[in-house]
Formats: structure tokens, C-alpha cells, sequence
């Protein structure tokens, strides 16, 4: 009522000013904190508060079958990471300079990953290396399908992210160096990479952080042997399922801090998050 | 030359790695013809299933959509010193495993969690129960309706508000009339995005749920118990229903892709 009361000598934009501190922010920023701390924040900080902190932590997360799956999800998602950088960047390099029949129809596969329920992708996998595999490859239980499973659910986070910064290339540049006597290698390494290199580690560390929480996908083709084809978070499942909470939360917090680092380094380097990440 | 050797190699990962595999599972389910498939997916525990993820992402999803957009305004338009951590948060979603996330959730609510003696005084379960699934699917999906309104809103600016709001436009009325129409695109494709996460999550959802047949079950869980009971039939003539909410997201991401544009 004071605002109205006063408006005719307030200038306009000290008005809406007014009614936005007064009316708009308060409500919402409530809302979002209140939101984001039940939903978010709580429940992670249980976690914290459940991981007993001192030798019973560092007794937890050195424990063999422990220390091996979080080494083996470091290990294959490092590799993991490596094959989506090289195979990512084709993709989208074909997608955008390539042309070819059933272009949109190709594009549009990309995003099955992130569309498709992880255990189905686990599921596809079996069906087609596993024991009844047609080609006569036999994956399942072994270190190779669980890569294979990563490789499916991390396969767009590369491809999105390079995609719209090779298509928005000034092609002016490749041809200059063409024409100066450059190779395709030298072109390439010259003048395109160094333009798409951000948005490669970008999404080379979101497929990354992606795989090293992975579950779904990897449950059903791992066979979930402990020392050899057990994931950090399948042997979190486990610790779970045997009511071994202060060790589940134990090893759960070496992800958390894994997969923040990679959150924090991308948001320090001044990177958005990428439009598709799932 | 070097780019037809380049193409191949593109599409050859690509059908190696996704095609080929996404199409096998469709051909297993209709091995048995199309009666063995119908036979399989209308089995009673499958149809509660399918019920029980429809009810699920019918709670979460619209939660999240509310959230996301008040969400998004808050990280776009207010002046908070706190807002980087805020979006922060909002991302950390996609980081956590979701093993994590369903573990937080016993932890919290489970019987020897938090507030688990309170709710066991009180008799409402949360954990093995459907609203620790609803949490569990609300976490996983929570991120995606705020990270598609973000860049719409920040493009369209404010100026259209403030001119709602001088001409007498109560804040409710701002938002219905100018705010809501000029993100409905990007709302919409969060909103797809969203329900297709939440359609398929399996490892939040299988730590809360107990799994209890015909009673906890989703769709991919449902999966899950056909695979480990060796009724290929039924896991693949599910897996293709999945499949097919699946496809059917990718149709409309694409059609709101250009609709966007």
C-alpha cells in the first residue's frame, strides 16, 4: 500500500526495485534453500555424520575389497574417459562436417544413453556380448563388459559438448592454414583442437564423474565379483545389503569428494554445465 | 578418402556400441512372437510395476518442475552472495552415485537413521515404502528442468517483467502472464528430461525400495528380479517397454529442440 501510495514521484525503476525486494526475492530464495537443503543437503550430510570419523574411516576404505573396487572404478574410468575423448570427438566431428542420408536420425541416437534406463543399457549389452552373444563375444563377468557399460552411459557427454563449439568453428582459419601448406595432422592439431579443447575436458570430466558412481548399468554384466569386476558403488550395494552402514558411508564419501573435485574444478574454470548432462 | 574411413569408424562405434545392442533386446522379446511378449508384459507383478513408476514420476516430476522454475529465477535473477553454492548444489545431483543417494536416504529415514525413530512412533515408513522412492527419484531428476530454464531465462532478460510490474502487475500476475510463457519451451524440455530419469532410475530406487514384489517394485527393478530369476522373456519384454518410454523421449526432445530454436 506505501508503495502506491508514494509511486508518482518514484521513479520507475526505483519502483520496481522496490517491489522486487520487498515482494519477489524474499519468498523464493526461502523456497530454494529450504527445497534444496532437504532434498540435497540432508540427506549427503547423514552421510558425513554416519562415516565415523578417525581410524574406523580410514579402516573402512582401506579394507581389500574396498580399496580394490575404488581403484577399479578410478582405473576404468580413467580409460573410460580416454576412449570417450577420441571417440567422442569423431562423433561430433562426423556429425557436423560430414554429410550424409539420415544425419538427424544419427544425431538423435546419440541421446539413447541418457534416455535409456541404465539396467535396460545393461540389459542390451548382455543380450548381445553375453553368454548367448550371436558373435560369439562373451563379456559378461568380466572387467571388458563392465568398460563396455561405461563407455554406453558416458557416450553423449563428449560428443554434446564438442558438437555446437566445432559447429560454430570459423572454417576460414582451416582453410588459410590449407592453403599455407598445412597437413590435415598439423591443421588439426593447430588450429582445431586448441579450439575445442575446453569443452573436450569438460565433457571428458562429466562422463568421467558419471562413470566412477556408475551402478545400474553395471550390476547385471559385472556378476559383482569382489577384487575383479566390483565397482566402488556396487560394493557399496553390498556393504548395504549386509547392514555394514558405517563402511557403505565410508567408501560413499570417497566418491562424494571424487565426483565434487571434478564439479568444483569445471565450475572454477568457468565452465557451464553443459545442456545435456544426465 | 580419409573422410569416408572417419565416417565409418564414427557409425561403426556407434552401432557396435548402441545400435546393434538397443535392437537385440527388441528382437529377444519378440522371439517367442508377439503373444510371448504380450504374455510377459501382462503379468501382474509387471503391470504394478508400471503403475508404481507412472504414480513415482507422477509425484517427482511435477515437484522438481515447480522447483526447478522458482529455481532457476532465484539463480538468474536475485543478487544472493550464496547463489554460486546454490547452483552448486543444484548440480551435485549429477555427480553422486546413485547408490549414495539411496544409502543418504536409509540413513536419514531408514530405522536406525535421524528422524527413523520418530517416523517408527509415528507409523509412516519412508524407506522400503513409496515416499523414499519418491525422494530417491526426486534427487536424481532434480537437476534437469533447473539447468534447461537457466540459459532461457538469462537470454530473455528482465525487462518484460519490469514493465509488467510498473504497469500495475502483481507478482503472480508477472510470472503467469510474462515470465511462464517465455521459458515454457525450455520448461518443457527439462520436464522430458526429468521424466525420463525418472522412468529409469535403478540404483537410488533398488536401495529404499526392498524390492518387495507386486508391493516396491518399479519397472527397472522389475528388470532386474526377471533377469536374476532367469525369465529372459519377461526382462527383455519389460526392458523393451522402458525402451519405449525411452524412444519416445528422444522423439520429444527433438521435436521441443526445434520448437526451442
Amino acid at each position: 500500500m506505501a508503495i502506491s501510495a508514494v509511486a508518482p514521484t518514484v521513479p520507475t525503476k526505483v519502483r520496481s526495485h522496490l517491489r522486487s525486494t520487498t515482494h519477489e526475492s524474499f519468498l523464493p530464495v526461502g523456497i530454494v534453500t529450504t527445497f534444496l537443503s532437504v532434498v540435497v543437503l540432508l540427506p549427503l550430510a547423514a552421510i558425513v555424520a554416519h562415516a565415523s570419523p578417525g581410524r574406523s574411516f580410514w579402516a573402512a576404505v582401506f579394507q581389500p575389497a574396498a580399496l580394490a573396487s575404488l581403484e577399479f572404478s578410478l582405473v576404468a574410468s580413467l580409460a573410460v574417459a580416454v576412449v570417450n575423448a577420441v571417440a567422442g570427438t569423431l562423433i561430433a566431428w562426423v556429425l557436423v562436417r560430414d554429410k550424409f542420408r539420415g544425419k538427424p536420425l544419427v544425431n538423435a541416437v546419440v541421446d539413447l544413453p541418457f534416455a535409456l534406463p541404465t539396467i535396460v543399457a545393461g540389459l542390451t549389452l548382455i543380450s548381445l556380448y553375453g553368454p548367448r552373444s550371436p558373435f560369439g563375444i562373451n563379456v559378461a563377468y568380466a572387467r571388458s563388459g563392465v568398460i563396455l557399460a561405461l563407455l554406453f552411459v558416458t557416450l553423449p557427454f563428449v560428443v554434446r559438448s564438442v558438437q555446437p563449439v566445432l559447429t560454430e568453428l570459423d572454417r576460414e582459419m582451416e582453410e588459410a592454414a590449407a592453403a599455407l601448406g598445412a597437413g590435415i595432422l598439423q591443421t588439426y592439431s593447430r588450429i582445431i583442437f586448441p579450439s575445442i579443447l575446453p569443452a573436450l575436458i569438460s565433457g571428458t570430466a562429466l562422463g568421467f564423474a558419471r562413470s566412477v558412481g556408475e551402478f545400474g548399468s553395471v550390476v547385471l554384466i559385472s556378476g559383482n565379483i569382489p577384487f575383479k569386476t566390483e565397482l566402488a558403488a556396487v560394493h557399496i550395494f553390498g556393504q548395504i545389503e549386509s547392514g555394514d552402514m558405517g563402511g557403505a558411508a565410508a567408501v560413499s564419501i570417497v566418491l562424494l569428494v571424487l565426483s565434487a573435485a571434478v564439479l568444483v574444478a569445471l565450475e572454477t574454470l568457468g565452465r557451464r554445465i553443459v545442456r545435456y548432462d544426465g | 578418402m580419409a573422410k569416408i574411413a572417419l565416417r565409418l569408424a564414427a557409425f561403426g562405434y556407434l552401432a557396435a556400441l548402441l545400435a546393434l545392442p538397443v535392437a537385440s533386446i527388441f528382437y529377444r522379446a519378440f522371439e517367442h512372437g508377439v503373444i510371448g511378449f504380450w504374455q510377459a508384459v501382462a503379468q501382474p507383478d509387471a503391470i504394478h510395476a508400471l503403475w508404481l513408476t507412472l504414480l513415482i514420476a507422477g509425484i517427482a516430476v511435477p515437484l522438481n518442475a515447480v522447483f526447478g522454475v522458482i529455481c532457476a529465477h532465484v539463480l538468474v535473477r536475485s543478487h544472493l552472495r550464496w547463489k554460486r553454492i546454490l547452483g552448486l548444489l543444484v548440480d551435485l545431483p549429477f555427480a553422486v552415485s546413485p547408490v549414495v543417494v539411496g544409502l543418504a536416504l536409509v540413513l536419514l529415514y531408514g530405522n536406525q537413521g535421524w528422524f527413523g525413530p520418530w517416523l517408527a512412533a509415528h507409523g509412516i515408513r519412508v524407506i522400503f515404502a513409496l515416499p523414499g522412492m519418491v525422494l530417491a527419484t526426486m534427487f536424481v531428476s532434480l537437476p534437469f528442468v533447473v539447468r534447461e530454464v537457466v540459459p532461457v531465462m538469462r537470454e530473455t532478460g528482465d525487462e518484460q517483467e519490469q514493465a509488467a510490474a510498473t504497469l500495475g502487475a502483481s507478482p503472480w500476475q508477472t510470472f503467469w502472464k510474462v515470465t511462464l510463457p517465455s521459458i515454457r519451451w525450455g520448461v518443457a524440455y527439462g520436464v522430458v528430461l526429468s521424466a525420463a530419469r525418472a522412468f529409469g532410475e535403478y540404483g537410488a530406487v533398488s536401495v529404499v525400495a526392498g524390492r518387495l514384489a507386486g508391493i516396491t517394485q518399479t519397472l527397472p527393478l522389475y528388470v532386474d528380479e526377471r533377469f536374476e530369476s532367469f525369465d529372459l522373456t519377461g526382462a527383455y519384454a519389460a526392458s523393451v517397454v522402458l525402451a519405449l518410454l525411452a524412444l519416445a523421449t528422444l522423439f520429444s526432445m527433438n521435436a521441443l529442440a526445434r520448437k526451442e530454436a
